[in-house]
Parts: C-alpha cells; structure tokens; sequence
C-alpha cells in the first residue's frame, strides 16, 4: 500500500515535454531542420579542429593569393579555390574563407542564444512583475515596455556602440543590446498579458482558495502555462537576432576585426560582387540556411505546442491595439 | 473620440520624453567625454576645457538637459570662438564634424529615406496582404503549399542578403539596370524611380513576406468565425464573403502590425540605405556613429523614436476606426 | 426507434412532396478526425409537414446541430461525408449545385443560430446585413428596396425604432435584440423552413421567454415551418407539436410531442425526462442544523473600475447562511450574484460592507490574513474546464489544499485524496490522471472533490451544473446534497435556472441589479412570489407539462 502511494507520488508530475517532442519529430520538415542545425552547431564547435584539419587560420594574410593589380581579385578560379584554400580566399586579403566561416558560425550562434536568454529573462520577469505587482509597477513597466517598443532598436543598437569603450569585450556588448532592445518589450507585453488572463482563470483562483503562497501559486500554476507562449516567442526572437547581429556586422558596428562574422564578410562583399560572386554567395548562403532552420523549427514548435496558440500570438504581437482587441471581446 | 485622441498624444508625448531622458543619459552622461570628441582628436586639454564651455558640457546635467529641450522647443544660441551663432527651433545641437545644425542634416537626407520607405511600403502591403489572402484561400492547394514554402523563405533572408542577390542579377549577370544611385525625385522623376527599383524591392520582399504570413493566419482566423457561418447559410457566393466581410476583419491586426513593425523597418532602411548608398537617414546615422558625431546620432535616433510614436497612434486610432467594437479608452 | 421508422415513408413520390416541407431518410454524416471517422448522425429519418413544428432533442454529442446543419448542406466543404437524403420543399439538398444551394439557404430555409452577437459581422450596420441577404434572394430589388425591407422585418420581429436601429452594429444591440435581428434577417426572403439552433440558449429566462413567444406568433403568422435544435425539453415542449428525441447520432424516439412526454416508450427518453429539474416539485423540508449563523454578510457592496466608469456590481447586500443549510441565490446575468459569491469565499475583496465568518470580519483582511481561513470556505466553479490546471494531475489539485496546510505527510494527504475520489464516486487510484481524461460531469467531480479536502463550513456553487447535460447535472446535484447531509455542509447555490435551485434550496434569494429583491423560505418564495420581478422570473421557465404552469402561475396550493 505505501509502496504504492509513493510510486504515485513519484508518478504526479509528467510534463507535456514529451508529447510536444513527439509531435515536432513526426513533421518532417522540423526533423530536416534540427539535423541541418545540428551540423551548423557542430560546425561552429569545431572550428578549430576544422581549421587544424584545413591548415589555416582565419587571420592570416596570403598577399600572393590575390591580384593585387586587379585591385585584390582572389587568383584562381571560383574566389581562388584550392586544395589549402578548400573555399577559396578573401578577396584583398587572402585570409582563407573556410575558417573565418567557421569562426563566423560561432560569433553568430553564441551571440544569438546569448542575446536571446537575456530576453526571456528579462521579458519575462518584466511581464510577471507588471501583472502581480501593484498599480505603480505595472505603469512604470507599462511606459518603459512603450518606450523599448517605440525605440528603432537596430539605430539604438548602432548608436550605441558609438559610445561604449573600446576594450568593452564586443560579443558581451551585442549580447546585452540586442538582448535589451529587440523584442524584449514585445515579450514583457505578451507575457504581461497571458498573465493578467492566467490569473482570471478558475483553477488560479482555487488555488487561491487552497491558501497557497502568492509565489506557490506563480510556480505552479502560472509558470507552466507560460512556458509555451514564451517560447513560441523566444522561437521568433532567435533567428531575428542572428539577422541582428549580422546586420550590426554589415554595418560596421559588430564584433570588432579581425575577429570573422558573416555580416563583415557580406559587408565587404558588397564591393566585390561583380569581381568575386563566391565570397558572397558563401556568407549569404550560411546566414540564411542559419536563419530558415530556426524560423522552420520556431514554426514547428509553435504549432506543435499549441495549434491554436499561433495564430493568438501573431495577432498579439501586432501591439497596443491587437493587445486590446483581444481585451475588448 | 476626440478625448481619445488627445489621451493618446499625451501618452505618446510621455513616451518621448522618456525616450529623449533616455537617450540624452546614456550618450552624453555614460562613459566617454563629449567635449573631447567634440574638440577633434588632436586638442589639447585647454581647448577642451574651451569647448566644454561653450557647449554648456561644464553645467549640471539636468541644467543641460533642460537647454536641449529648451533647444528644441526655441532654438539656441552657441558661441563661436568670434560670436553667436543660432541654431533655429527645432534645434537638435550642431553637429561634432561640421558645426551645421543636426536638423538641417536630418532634413537633408529625409527625401531619400522617406522614398525608399514609401515606395516599398507600397509594393509590400500589395505583394503581402495579396499573397497573404491567396493562400489562405487556397488552403490545402499546391499553391497554399508553395507561398507556404516562399513566405518562409522570405522572413528568414536578412535585407542586405536580398539586396546582395538583386544586385547580383540585375546589376552584375543580367546588367538590366545600372548600380542604383540615388537621384531626387524633384530632379527627374523617372530616373528617381529606376534607380529607386532595387532598394525598394530588397526592403519589399522581406516586410512582403512577414504581412503575408500575418494576413494568412488572420484570414483563416476570421474565416473560421460564427458571422462568416452565418452568411454562408444564407446564400451569400464566397466571393462576397471574403470581399465584403472577412478582408475587413482580417485586415484590422494588419494594420496594428505596420505600425508597430516601424521600429524594425527603420532599421531595414538603414541597412538599405547603405547597401545601396542611399544618402538617407540610415546612412546618416551609420557615419555619425563611426565619427562618434553624438548630437547627429542622438538626433536622429529622437526623429526616427518619434516616427514611431505617430505611426502607433495612427495605428491605434485606425484600429479603433475599422473595429468600433474596442472602446476608445 | 420504432417511430422514427414508421414515419418514414420511401422519400420522392410527387404525393409526399406535397405532403411534407423536410423529407430526411437515412441521413449520415461522417467526420475525419485524425485517422479516424467519428460519425455525428447515424441513418437519421423524419418528417416535417407544411407547416409544422418539429423538436429535435438531445444531450451533447447526440448529434442534433449536426442534423440541422444538413438541411442547408451547411457541410459542404468541411471534408464532412454526408450521405442519405436531404430534402428540403422539393430540393434534393445533396444533389444541389452550388448556386442552387445558395439559392436554397436563406430563400427556402433560413438558419438561426445560437450566440447572436458572433453569428452577425461586428463591423457592419444589422440593416446593412439583412439587405444584403434579402438582394442576394431578390436579385431585382434596388438597393433602398432592400434597406427598406430591412427595416420592415426589423419592426416585426419588435425592434424599437426600427428604421434609426437599422443603422446599428450588433454590439450595440442587447442580447435578446440581437437574437430577434436575426430572426428578422431569417424572415427577410419568406422562407418556407426555419432552422434555429438553440435559440436562446445564450439567453436569460424572461427574453427566452419572449423569443419564443416571437417564434410561435411568426409562425402563425406566416405559416412556416419550424426545426427546433435544442437540449432544454422545457423549451421544446411549448413550441413544437413534434418531438424527436436523438442520441449518439440516432434517433431515439420520435412522435407527437404530449406522446412522447407524458408516455415515454424507452428507456432513454423516460430517464432524460426523469432528470430534467421540475421547478414545481417541493424539496423535503429540512431545518439548518444550528442557530448561529456561519457567514454573516451587511450592505455588501462592490464597485469596479473608478470615476465615470464605475460599475456597481454588488450594492448593499444583507444575508445569513446558517450551518447545514442551502441559500439558493438566482438572478439573471448582470445580477450581481456571481459577484457576491465570490466575496463570500474572499476571492474578490468588498468595496464597503461587513463580512463576518463565525465572527471574523473577513471584509478587509489581506492574502496572508485570510489564510488561516481559506479552508472552511471554498467553493464549486461553473466551468469544468478552466477550473482544473491541465497541466496537474487531478490529485495534485485536489491535494493542493492539504500541501498548504502542510499539516499532513505524503503518504497521509495521498490516503486522503484517494478517500476523497472515492467519496464523489471516481475511481480512487485516479490520482495522477490529467483533467482532459475525464468528462465535464467527472471533472465537476473532481471539483467538489477538491472544494471538499481542507474539510470546509461553506462551499459557494457558482453554477455547478449549468456547463452540464441534463443526466449529469442531475447527478452532480445528487451528490452535492448528499455530501451536505453527510458533512453538515452550509451551501450557497449560485444559478441561473431555477429549476435546478428549487432542488437543492432551504431558502431562496433574488437578486437583480446588485441588490436583493425577494428572500425567503423556498417553497414561499416558489410558490407565493412578492415581488413582480419574482413573479415574472417564475412565470418565464419554461415547463414541461402544460398543466403545471397554469397551476403554478395561481396564488398559490
């Protein structure tokens, strides 16, 4: 008898984790997606291995491998591909773009995932504060989440830069001001919002009436409910803070060189489209499949976690006025 | 609706200053010495002392502050080493390189940014919102399939990836048009236009692809409610349905979105405008911030701030126009 | 069964048509669900004759809005499988193409549906929406032809001002007004069949009351025939002359409607009527087990929202509960009473009044005050579903009162929960099954069963049963007395439907706008009503046998 009650006690808490992975492996274009990501993120882990393995480094100069005459142009054929040079050299520098892609994996990945764990923190401890605190915490929330919604994040994040010091560690600095700026209002929003409804819901209030603490019942009953829209959201905010950061790159204002990161490589590529197509399509081609494998698996887990979650959250991110829209009815 | 109206530009004045509060503590109090970047890299610490003077650098901060606002609402008076020289209402300070006045530089490069917005916007809402409503009306069709597949793909290529691969095309492979430069629309508006194409399409086809998928989920979402039922079983074509009575629901988050969405599609423009050399705002900023020219990037980045404030307002009250079931509170 | 078949007669002959305004033989709708086929309605046949009225009756599930809906072929395109015949004044509704069903829906038979405020476009003017109907039907009508037919139906389905009404969007419509709009965009192209979908199952009592007074005067009026989709045999058995009673997609029994009411053939229909709450049948009579009262409540009042905006929802409300005794407290919606029952149990605080529990004033005491007291009142929710976390087990829920406490061991609270499944008749090793597991009756159990662990004084029901099919709420009802005797409970009924009040109620509070208007003794309060707002809520339920109304509607036995 107590045996059993025991194994009962044990056996309570089964997550719905399980039946969300079940459903996500069954869609085949979610399967395709997270293999493709798997080797990206094996890609980015090894890169010094692969660069061992190729024999370069990505930063050194091969002033023979390009055609200083022709202004930089990589010798050879295909961006001077070659069997040291596997995808051939920058053009103007010679550093190999094998490695400096490598490289450039990482920069991109560990800046993203930074930036975007900064979010859901944020966002969500913002959220939950604005709803449960009093009347003053949530005004005070309510005009600073206006004001990150309002801000032009990517010019913010460009200004920004201008005036932090040289020898703040860069990855930090993007991980922090894409983290703060990008989406973080938008999720402090949604989560304030699924809160304010959770917390209607009878089975809060009967947990009310159990006479649990307020922070028994955030843990137990509002914060698994949360967890599915947050990370549908967090799912979106991922692979637009790859584009971020790359865009911050392309601009000028990303990791500082020669530290490699595809938005410097694309940047540079502007010049030498005509010259050397390969050096863009290279960059352009990794920045994307990076981008479409997290969006296709944000997509697959979105309707994996709750089919009719999506489309609420799509209409709730159009802002104040989606946001009351669904209030109004 | 008045008293709505005149609510919501307080709110919106609200958020401005806290945005100017904002942006004026962390670019002229946080780290750095403005006087010194302003004096250039070669003063020496009498001239500095000298600048900071002259730009009032030497007072307190809320005093400082208080004159930028003064500025902006009555202009300000600056002394030069041999006299005064006045900055007219709205005056956003002069800039670090130049000394001309930030407003006069803003106002500058507006045309250029305001035709690449506008002429994009067009094109997307059109590419978008059709798209949008053609798959959802075609759904479980090889076509819903297929926009499916290019919506996705879409949301998932980074602006200056897009331009890139126009620019390939058109410019370098096809040699269909030349390399875009930006020629006034007051000038020759043909020209304006041809040189206009690329930029337009490369910022269109991203913002085309998250509408579509918007106006997708909130079509079929619309369809699926009761009064669409309803006017199916009294007769009504399908035609009719959707024209006259689900585009009009399904369009209202839409419209929530583009305002909301103005924030990250000033940065869009921003990227545009330097992949393709478009004296813009965008291109205005990015230089600044090389040059470390705060007043220039602090005012552009309260022009664009507030930009985005007008557009949300005008979203919420065209929201409120189109569903007069939210009460204008 | 049997009836169902001898009504039906081999469907087509040139003499039936005639005869019959809806011919149904062998109808059956299939859904895809995942790999499976659920089927909804299954080999369904019946008769509707010119102007008749036919009653299709059922709990959910049974299939009955499935069946409505095939009358307009409202299940094209669904991926639904419907076979069999459909026909409707002579059209084979299956065969029908496209345009020819448009032509039917709307101008032959017209549907009325349940929730009228999401049944018409929001953002459109009503009139608009009529006269956009009514062109689509009279291809050669002009424009202010149309608004102006518009504007005519509106007036007769009672619509005040009808002409500056017309110009309305429907949320500025009240309930009972939208329902009749709809209604007025059904009679807008004469049709000769009107379907309506459990019509004022959205609706309180007295404006149910008036739409079906509408529905029977339209009839008669114009003569057309009436399908009447609905779970409430009350509502039924005033407004159809036959009765089809459904279940899982079958017919039951089918027949005039006093035969199948008052002399039931089968065994399923005679327990559904047996189930169904009789607002005539008194309760045997019981005292409350002590003198003392347990919750003592003095110009309760509560305000929402501030300045021009506020909203009195609770105003200056009086009341005792006495241990072991039932308050069975009914009003419409708007009343207040769902309001006042949550600050009974302090799950809403009072804006001003005194709130005392055993001589505690619980009105101003903060989360962590009423702790202590949080266990002795507790209460039932209306909605099985949003009053259960998906995501916990159901023990875990039930559990979650005695973990607070932190009085009991584990293996002592999960005794306890297994006692307490048990005790509302679930299965006792149920205890780390999830909500979606169960039935909306089984979770209401589940309900109780957590309501009943800290061992509470008072349980205020809000609506316990009315999310519920007859049968069930009959035992749910069943079981909440019982656990009353047993635990000498003190309840508070919050409902709607007075019916079910009337079996459950020692004494009987009314309320309307926020305030008290009638209290008393229930048998008192049912069978000599004071006030006139009593009195018309009395005389609006609808009854099953025709004789009792009239009976009820006296001064009194």
């Amino acid at each position: 008898m107590t045996q059993e009650i025991q194994q009962e006690i044990q056996e309570n808490d089964i997550s719905g984790a399980r039946q969300v992975l079940r459903r996500l492996r069954a869609r085949k274009s979610a399967l395709a997606a997270a293999i493709v990501l798997g080797l990206l993120v094996l890609f980015a882990l090894a890169a010094p291995l692969l660069a061992a393995w190729e024999g370069q480094d990505p930063t050194t100069y091969h002033d023979g491998l390009v055609n200083s005459a022709a202004g930089g142009v990589p010798l050879g054929s295909f961006g001077g591909v070659s069997a040291e040079h596997w995808l051939g050299v920058e053009p103007g520098t010679g550093r190999d773009v094998f490695v400096r892609l490598c490289y450039g994996a990482r920069v991109s990945l560990v800046v993203a995932l930074g930036a975007t764990v900064v979010q859901v923190v944020v966002g969500v401890a913002l959220g939950i504060t604005a709803a449960l605190g009093n009347r003053l915490a949530d005004s005070v929330i309510g005009h600073l989440t206006d004001v990150l919604v309002a801000l032009p994040f990517l010019a913010f994040a460009v200004a920004l830069t201008a005036v932090v010091p040289a020898d703040f560690p860069r990855p930090v600095l993007l991980v922090l001001v894409i983290g703060l700026l990008n989406g973080v209002g938008g999720l402090a929003r949604l989560v304030r919002a699924q809160t304010l409804s959770l917390k209607k819901l009878d089975y809060v209030s009967a947990a009310r009436l159990a006479g649990g603490s307020s922070w028994r019942i955030a843990r137990r009953e509002l914060l698994p409910a949360l967890a599915a829209p947050v990370i549908t959201y967090a799912a979106v905010l991922l692979p637009s803070n790859i584009v971020m950061e790359a865009g911050m790159s392309f601009l000028g204002v990303g990791v500082k060189p020669p530290t490699p990161s595809w938005g410097q490589m694309l940047s540079t590529a502007t010049t030498w489209f005509r010259a050397d197509p390969m050096y863009v399509v290279l960059p352009a081609l990794l920045l994307f499949v990076t981008t479409l494998v997290f969006t296709v698996l944000g997509d697959a887990l979105r309707t994996a976690l709750d089919p009719r979650e999506a489309s609420r959250l799509r209409v709730g991110r159009a802002g104040r006025a989606g946001r009351r829209k669904e209030s109004a009815i | 609706m008045t008293g709505y109206l005149l609510r919501r530009i307080a709110g919106g004045l609200a958020v401005l200053l806290v945005l100017s509060v904002i942006i004026y503590a962390v670019f002229y109090v946080a780290p750095g010495d403005p006087a010194r970047l302003a004096c250039g890299p070669r003063c020496n610490p009498e001239q500095i002392r000298q600048v900071r003077e002259q730009l009032g650098l030497n007072q307190p901060v809320y005093t400082q502050y208080w004159h930028f606002l003064q500025g902006i609402v009555a202009g300000h008076d600056y002394s030069t080493g041999t006299g005064t020289m006045h900055c007219q209402a709205p005056c956003l300070g002069l800039s670090y390189q130049n000394d001309q006045p930030v407003t006069g530089l803003i106002i500058q490069r507006l045309p250029a940014t305001a035709s690449l917005a506008v002429g994009a916007m067009v094109l997307w809402l059109l590419l978008g919102v059709g798209t949008g409503v053609l798959s959802a009306l075609r759904r479980g069709g090889i076509t819903e399939r297929v926009l499916t597949w290019l919506t996705l793909a879409g949301t998932a290529t980074p602006v200056f990836i897009t331009g890139l691969g126009l620019l390939m095309l058109f410019c370098a492979y096809l040699q269909w048009l030349p390399f875009p430069s930006y020629v006034p629309l007051t000038d020759d508006p043909e020209q304006w236009a041809w040189n206009m194409l690329l930029p337009w399409l490369a910022l269109a086809l991203l913002e085309a692809a998250k509408y579509a998928r918007l106006t997708r989920s909130s079509m079929l979402e619309t369809l699926a409610e009761d009064h669409i039922r309803t006017f199916r079983a009294y007769g009504l074509a399908e035609r009719s349905i959707v024209g006259g009575h689900a585009l009009r629901g399904a369009l209202a988050p839409v419209i929530a979105l583009s305002a909301a969405d103005f924030g990250s599609i000033f940065g869009n423009a921003m990227l545009t405008e330097t992949m393709f050399g478009l004296p813009g705002l965008g291109q205005l900023m990015v230089t600044s911030t090389k040059t470390i020219d705060l007043p220039v990037v602090v005012g552009v980045v309260l022009v664009t701030g507030t930009a985005v404030v007008v557009a949300n307002i005008l979203a919420d009250v065209l929201y409120a126009v189109a569903d007069r079931r939210v009460a204008l509170r | 069964m049997s009836a169902a078949t001898s009504a039906e007669t081999s469907g087509g002959t040139g003499a039936e048509k005639s005869r019959s305004l809806v011919s149904v033989s062998g109808l059956t709708v299939d859904f895809p669900v995942g790999g499976n086929v659920v089927r909804a309605v299954d080999g369904l046949s019946f008769e509707l004759a010119e102007g008749g009225a036919l009653g299709i009756v059922g709990e959910s599930g049974s299939g009955k809005s499935t069946a409505a809906y095939a009358l307009l072929g409202l299940h094209r395109g669904t991926g639904a499988r419907v076979t069999g015949s459909v026909r409707v004044a002579g059209h084979d509704i299956n065969a029908l193409d496209e345009a020819q069903l448009r032509g039917v829906r709307g101008g032959v038979a017209a549907m009325v549906f349940q929730d009228p405020l999401s049944s018409l476009d929001p953002y459109q003017a009503i009139g608009d929406q009529i006269a956009e109907v009514y062109r689509v039907h009279r291809r050669d009508a002009s424009r202010r032809a149309a608004r102006a037919r518009a504007v005519e139906v509106l007036d007769r389905v009672g619509i005040p001002d009808a002409a500056r009404r017309a110009r309305s969007r429907p949320h500025e419509f009240s309930g009972g007004q939208r329902q009749r709009a709809l209604i007025a965009m059904a009679l807008a192209c004469e049709p000769r069949l009107l379907v309506a979908d459990e019509p004022t199952t959205a609706l309180d009592v007295t404006v149910q009351a008036q739409i079906l007074d509408l529905l029977r005067e339209l009839r008669r009026e114009t003569g057309t025939g009436l399908i009447l989709v609905t779970h409430d045999l009350g509502v039924a058995a005033g407004n159809v002359d036959r009765l089809l009673v459904m279940k899982g997609g079958k017919a039951v029994e089918h027949g005039p409607v006093r035969t199948v009411l008052d002399a039931p053939r089968e065994p399923y229909t005679r327990d559904l009527l047996a189930a169904v709450p009789r607002i005539e049948v008194r309760r045997p009579a019981r005292a409350a087990s002590g003198d003392e009262p347990l919750l003592e409540v003095t110009g309760l009042r509560r305000e929402f929202g501030r300045g021009r905006n506020a909203l009195t929802a609770v105003d200056g409300v009086s009341l005792t509960v006495r241990p072991g005794e039932t308050v069975g407290l009914v009003g419409e919606s708007g009343s207040g009473k769902t309001t006042l029952g949550r600050m009974l149990v302090r799950l809403l605080e009072p804006t001003g009044g005194e709130l005392r529990y055993r001589g505690h004033d619980l009105g101003g005491l903060r989360e962590r005050e009423l702790r202590p007291f949080r266990g002795e009142l507790q209460m039932v929710f209306q909605d099985p579903v949003a009053s259960l976390n998906p995501r916990r087990s159901i023990g875990e829920s039930i559990a979650d009162p005695l973990r607070a406490a932190g009085r009991l061991t584990e293996a002592e609270i999960t005794s306890r929960v297994r006692e307490l499944l048990e005790r509302v008749g679930l299965d006792p090793h149920a205890y780390h099954r999830y909500p979606h597991e169960f039935s909306g009756g089984q979770r209401q159990r589940v309900g109780i069963a957590r309501a009943l662990a800290p061992r509470p004084r008072l349980i205020v029901c809000d609506e316990p049963v009315s999310a519920l099919d007859v049968t069930t709420q009959a035992q749910v009802v069943g079981l909440l007395g019982e656990l009353q005797r047993e635990l000498d409970l003190a309840l508070v009924f919050v409902a709607h439907d007075l019916a079910v009040v009337r079996q459950v109620s020692d004494r009987l509070v009314v309320m309307k706008g926020g305030r008290i208007v009638e209290e008393g003794p229930a048998d008192t309060v049912y069978e000599r009503p004071q006030h006139p707002y009593t009195q018309g809520l009395l005389a609006a339920v609808p009854r099953l046998a025709p004789s009792g109304a009239a009976a009820l509607a006296g001064p009194g036995e």
